[in-house]
């Protein structure tokens, strides 16, 4: 008997769990597909239109600018820890620990940090800049952390057979190694893509709410998420909110879609799961 | 000779630059911890200090109008949700990770899989939307009908939000700790006539009792740490209650809801807010990699 | 005993942290001969073997007392550990072709020291293969994954790519133990082939194989070269107890 009411439970849970998916998503597109106006795309905002376009823009931008910092110095940091440092080393141990700490800090934090370092220390003033230096470190922990397991898992033979032939450490790890581990790094990256795209608190007092391109890195500029907290907070533009909500959905699921993608490429190559 | 000596030089040369850089990029994100540890408290603890440390945790009151400034309130609405999101999401959390576990057929693994990840993929904003355009009316009924008032902005609503969004973290971490138990745990425990269910209960949730609580701390250290959807649904008044369908506000609103326009010492007692808020955190780290190292003796 | 060594091993000690693995070894190797290196499991014989071209140098903890000289140049002194692997060249226990195609597997080494011209290394490529006895079966699929071959094609491209830096010794590490007969059998046909070219150390378990291909072989136990000789005269008239004991099966 108590087992039966265990097993229920057990069954329930799962059912719960995806019941709240299918009900969030589908509540989310059914509200908001009809309100995909083409009024949104407009090339430029304003508070007739209230297009999501720019904020689309600035997020690619925020996305692109934040990887092209963050990706070579994760990797970068993840070679230095998997080919370069010796096990049980001292130092190691304290990167592990910076980066656990930078993977358990909350976005809010990083916006604050962000704010008091960048914006006013740097000088850098509400601007893209000032984002994509925070959304940068925010990522890196994670980069880091998907290109080491990736490196860990390139068999040790490869290398073996690079160093016998009189190549270097350095030949070896960017003709043989790096080439090997690329699924791996490029799941890493989608995640980093993802974390970005969904970054709201981290931006507000960091790359500010202003709802047009900037001309410049200077200038501040708001991402879809923060277009549609603002949105969703000011209450009067309810719709628009929905429809952001649906292209922020449609990103997410794009982007889970394309990294479960690489994982089976992988598995198929390999003939084993080199990613969980 | 001569030539094959200097290109040698030369690569030997390039090997030892480009492991500098390996190096330095290494330091980078150790750099970053120490500047994030000293910006923010370098800025917030003189605010503190300025109001006197027990007056700015134990205060009840926050009117920066009048330049007082209590957290207690924000402090207690951030425990009040946190734990508010364990009561529901720990147990549908875990019961799914044993329903991953043990129970899921192999067809529809793959899908559920993905389900949950798409579940820790979703924005904050979008949950904290959905929670304010079905989560809050519906706890307002429920409130109303019950006769405790409230207008859905609430504690309840809150923990309802964060329960969801911690799903992903503990099924995650507790179904590979689950999955870490030896197989012979479970069967010998089969084997001495127990059920599936108490073989799970007695034998291998208590095995794989360190990942779980590891999953539940994870949990803990997202939800106290989440900002935009619990802003858009917790009411956001600085206020002491018992009343789980009136609204509180977290330390993390506090610090989005009035930076904006904060300046002096509200400003600063705003940063200070994130120094607790960040003590807390760090906290929590110890704990989880406390609870890792325990993990792998 | 031997004239015109190509390699000279002296007082060589090795160390794994605490352990020693390597006792005092002293042997010399004859240039364009096949020397065979025999001995029970973890005897020492692969970590010789490794060390002649400092692959120990990867292994954490590894320390080395001693000399090993090639051609009269010590090759823990000035000589770049880089330059070393090109001219003392290894093949290893299990097939390791590198996930890229044919071609690039065996240009590699080559472009690692320098050549870059597309006609050279297209001669490099077939010449290396052909020394393999591996072009006929290869030179329509040259762009296609090396990963594609069979194990004992897999293992004739790996000598061919330790081939094409043009080294004067190979070092073989068991290069037969995970393949089948008639592969083994065409490797060992092989390597008598690459005898006029290249001086060989094959380390071995297979004890007939040492006797079919090797002119020398030398007996390791517990890190000490216990009986270096003749191949002939070392499974014929053993003048060791020990190796009388080895080759005639009673342990190993």
């Amino acid at each position: 008997m108590k087992s039966k009411i265990l097993k229920i439970l057990i069954y329930l849970s799962a059912v719960i769990t995806l019941l709240i998916l299918f009900f969030l998503i589908a509540y989310i597109l059914i509200k908001g597909v009809p309100n995909l106006k083409p009024d949104l795309f407009a090339r430029h905002y304003t508070s007739d239109n209230v297009s999501l376009m720019p904020a689309f823009i600035n997020t690619l931008i925020m996305v692109g600018l934040s990887l092209l910092i963050a990706v070579p110095v994760g990797i970068f940091s993840a070679i230095y820890m998997v080919e370069y440092a010796k096990g049980g080393n001292r130092f190691v141990s304290i990167i592990k620990l910076a980066t656990e700490t930078l993977t358990g800090i909350p976005s809010i934090i990083y916006g604050l940090f962000g704010m008091l370092f960048f914006v006013t220390t740097c000088g850098f003033g509400f601007s893209i800049r000032a984002g994509v230096a925070t959304l940068s470190i925010m990522i890196l922990p994670l980069i880091m952390k998907t290109t080491e397991e990736a490196l860990k898992a390139v068999s040790d033979t490869y290398r073996e057979g690079s160093f016998g032939l009189g190549a270097g450490k350095l030949r070896t790890v960017f003709r043989i190694v790096l080439p090997s581990a690329i699924p791996g790094i490029l799941a890493g990256v989608i995640l980093a893509i993802g974390r970005i795209v969904g970054e709201s608190a981290a931006l507000i007092y960091t790359a500010g709410t202003v709802a047009q391109v900037p001309k410049r890195l200077t200038d501040s500029g708001r991402t879809l998420a923060v277009h549609m907290y603002t949105l969703a907070s000011e209450g009067l533009h309810m719709e628009e909110a929905y429809a952001t909500a649906v292209i922020l959905i449609v990103f997410v699921l794009g982007i889970n879609t394309l990294s479960s993608f690489i994982v089976k490429k992988l598995i198929n190559v390999d003939g084993k799961a080199r990613l969980q | 000779m001569e030539r094959s000596n200097r290109l040698v030089k030369a690569s030997q040369l390039k090997e030892r630059l480009m492991q500098a850089v390996f190096f330095l990029s290494a330091c980078i994100s150790i750099a970053a911890v120490g500047i994030i540890c000293f910006f923010i408290f370098a800025n917030g603890l003189p605010a503190i200090k300025k109001i006197g440390i027990l007056q700015f945790l134990t205060g009840t009151l926050w009117r920066p109008g009048n330049d007082i400034y209590g957290i207690l309130p924000m402090i207690v609405g951030s425990l009040y949700v946190t734990v508010g999101a364990l009561l529901f999401g720990v147990p549908i959390g875990l019961l799914t990770a044993v329903f991953m576990a043990m129970y899921c057929p192999k067809s529809i693994y793959r899908p559920l899989k993905s389900a949950v990840e798409l579940l820790a993929g979703i924005p904050s904003v979008v949950y904290g939307f959905f929670g304010l355009v079905v989560l809050v009316p519906l706890v307002r009924n429920i409130g109303r009908s019950l006769g405790f008032g409230g207008n859905g902005s609430s504690i309840l609503t809150a923990s309802l939000l964060l329960g969801i969004m911690i799903l992903p973290t503990i099924i995650g971490v507790s179904e590979s700790a689950l999955r870490a138990v030896p197989s012979h745990y479970f069967e010998g425990a089969q084997a001495l006539g127990a059920t599936k269910e108490s073989a799970i209960f007695s034998v291998l949730i208590p095995a794989a009792k360190s990942g779980i609580v590891t999953s539940v701390v994870l949990g803990i250290g997202r939800a106290i740490g989440e900002t935009m959807a619990v802003i858009m649904v917790v009411g956001n008044q600085a206020r002491l209650t018992g009343n789980i369908f009136k609204g509180v506000r977290t330390l993390t609103a506090n610090i989005v809801l009035e930076m904006g326009y904060a300046t002096d010492l509200h400003r600063e007692a705003l940063i200070g807010t994130g120094v607790v808020l960040f003590v807390f955190i760090l906290i929590i780290n110890i704990c989880v990699s406390l609870l890792k190292k325990g993990e792998h003796r | 005993m031997i004239e015109n060594p190509i390699i000279t091993i002296k007082d060589l000690d090795l160390y794994y942290n605490d352990f020693k693995a390597l006792k005092n070894i002293n042997l010399d190797i004859a240039k364009n001969k096949i020397t065979a290196f025999i001995g029970p499991s973890g005897c020492g014989k692969s970590t010789l073997l490794k060390s002649i071209n400092r692959m120990n140098d990867l292994v954490d903890g590894c320390k080395i007392e001693g000399e090993i000289a090639l051609e009269n140049e010590n090759i823990f002194g000035k000589m770049d550990v880089n330059i070393l692997r090109k001219r003392v060249g290894m093949v290893f226990q299990k097939a390791n072709p590198f996930p890229m195609s044919i071609y690039d597997n065996i240009a590699y080494g080559p472009r690692t020291h320098g050549i870059k011209k597309k006609a050279a290394l297209d001669e490099i490529v077939e010449d290396c293969l052909r020394r393999a006895a591996l072009w006929e079966d290869s030179k329509d699929r040259l762009k296609r994954s090396a990963l594609g071959l069979s194990g004992g094609q897999q293992q004739r491209l790996c000598i061919a790519r330790a081939l094409a830096t043009k080294p004067e010794v190979l070092l073989m590490d068991e290069p037969t133990s995970a393949l089948d007969p008639i592969s083994t059998g065409r490797i060992e046909e092989l390597v008598r082939e690459l005898k006029k070219d290249y001086t060989i150390i094959i380390v071995t378990h297979n004890m007939q194989q040492a006797v079919r291909i090797s002119d020398n072989t030398a007996f390791f136990l517990l890190g000490e070269v216990v009986e270096y000789n003749d191949t002939q005269k070392i499974f014929s008239i053993p003048a060791d107890k020990r190796t009388e004991d080895y080759i005639t099966g009673r342990f190993g």
